[in-house]
């Protein structure tokens, strides 16, 4: 370990603001295209879901029809 | 001898290759990633002239290799969708670009964050700087001319063409510190004959580049997913897919 203390670790030798600042984008950069993804994912499933389920009631109510 | 690539030509069967690659990416992600931020922030030595301020390259270089990586993963996956006609690696162009563009812009906005302490300003219009903020425009230009169009083979020829002419800026990117006058300290991991850094920092810098390239790939494979399934949305085999998880 580099540093003796926490708030010596946050400091960064006077540095802080700027390591915290790359540190901190990064992860935010990381994380925003990580979730976006996870999101998009869903979105897709779900519309794929809504679709099978529009046909399926279609298919249904063609079915009543004939009947 | 190259049959057994074959069968992934298929939508279906690259998805399942993705879901079979994914675990082991993001399992290296997650490891190397959290070994390489605490090493390199609280466990490597402060330098002798920046201090602790650069630190900052335990992010900086591994974005900007990877900036440069994913390209050039883009422009292969480019030119194997323009002359093989093949429409998984037409997606794998699209898959790649955005994450492209976020670690080229993480690249870009810990170099302003170094920058200002270091040299006196958030940003100088230097060969280096300007031709990676270039490279951020190749993505960004990559992914909004494949949206502009609505019919998507003429959309992934099109996007596919400007990521192979993209290339030109990676020599560029690459040699700039060299060839022009500039602020940018020189090449400091790839000169392998003068060792430009001592093994107590480029050992962290190792981990935090497999962790980079790691969470790229990951995320990659993940957008590559969506994309097959968006364009396979009307395919039995996703219905089935669906059915079964």
């Amino acid at each position: 370990m580099q540093f003796d203390s926490f708030s010596d670790f946050i400091a960064m030798g006077g540095y802080g603001f700027y390591v915290w600042l790359s540190f901190g984008s990064c992860a935010l950069i990381l994380l925003g295209i990580l979730v976006s993804s996870f999101n998009d994912t869903k979105r897709i499933m779900a519309s794929v879901q809504q679709q099978a389920a529009r046909e399926a009631r279609i298919k249904h109510a063609q079915q009543e029809n004939q009947a | 001898m190259w049959k057994w690539l074959h069968p992934y030509a298929k939508a279906d069967r690259a998805y399942q290759l993705c879901n079979t690659l994914l675990p082991y990416f993001a399992v290296i992600t997650v490891v190397f990633m959290i070994i390489g931020w605490v090493w390199g922030l609280a466990y490597a030595p402060a330098d002798y002239q920046q201090k602790d301020s650069y630190r900052i390259i335990f992010i900086h270089v591994p974005s900007a290799i990877l900036s440069m990586g994913a390209y050039s993963s883009m422009a292969i996956a480019a030119v194997i969708a323009l002359v093989w006609q093949l429409r998984n690696a037409e997606l794998a162009v699209i898959a790649i670009a955005p994450v492209g563009a976020c670690v080229t812009a993480i690249a870009l906005i810990t170099g302003a964050a170094w920058g200002k302490p270091m040299w006196g300003a958030w940003w100088v219009w230097d060969a280096r700087l300007t031709s990676e903020l270039i490279l951020l425009f190749l993505y960004l230009g990559v992914l909004s001319l494949y949206h502009a169009f609505e019919d998507k083979k003429a959309a992934g020829r099109a996007a596919s063409i400007l990521a192979i002419v993209g290339v030109i800026n990676l020599p560029i990117i690459h040699f700039s510190v060299e060839w022009w006058n500039t602020l940018h300290q020189g090449a400091t991991i790839t000169k392998f004959d003068t060792k430009a850094i001592d093994s107590s920092m480029f050992w962290p810098l190792m981990v935090n580049i497999v962790a980079f390239a790691g969470f790229v790939g990951m995320v990659t494979l993940m957008r590559l997913k969506n994309e097959i399934l968006q364009r396979e949305k009307h395919r039995p085999w996703v219905r089935q897919l669906l059915n079964r998880g």
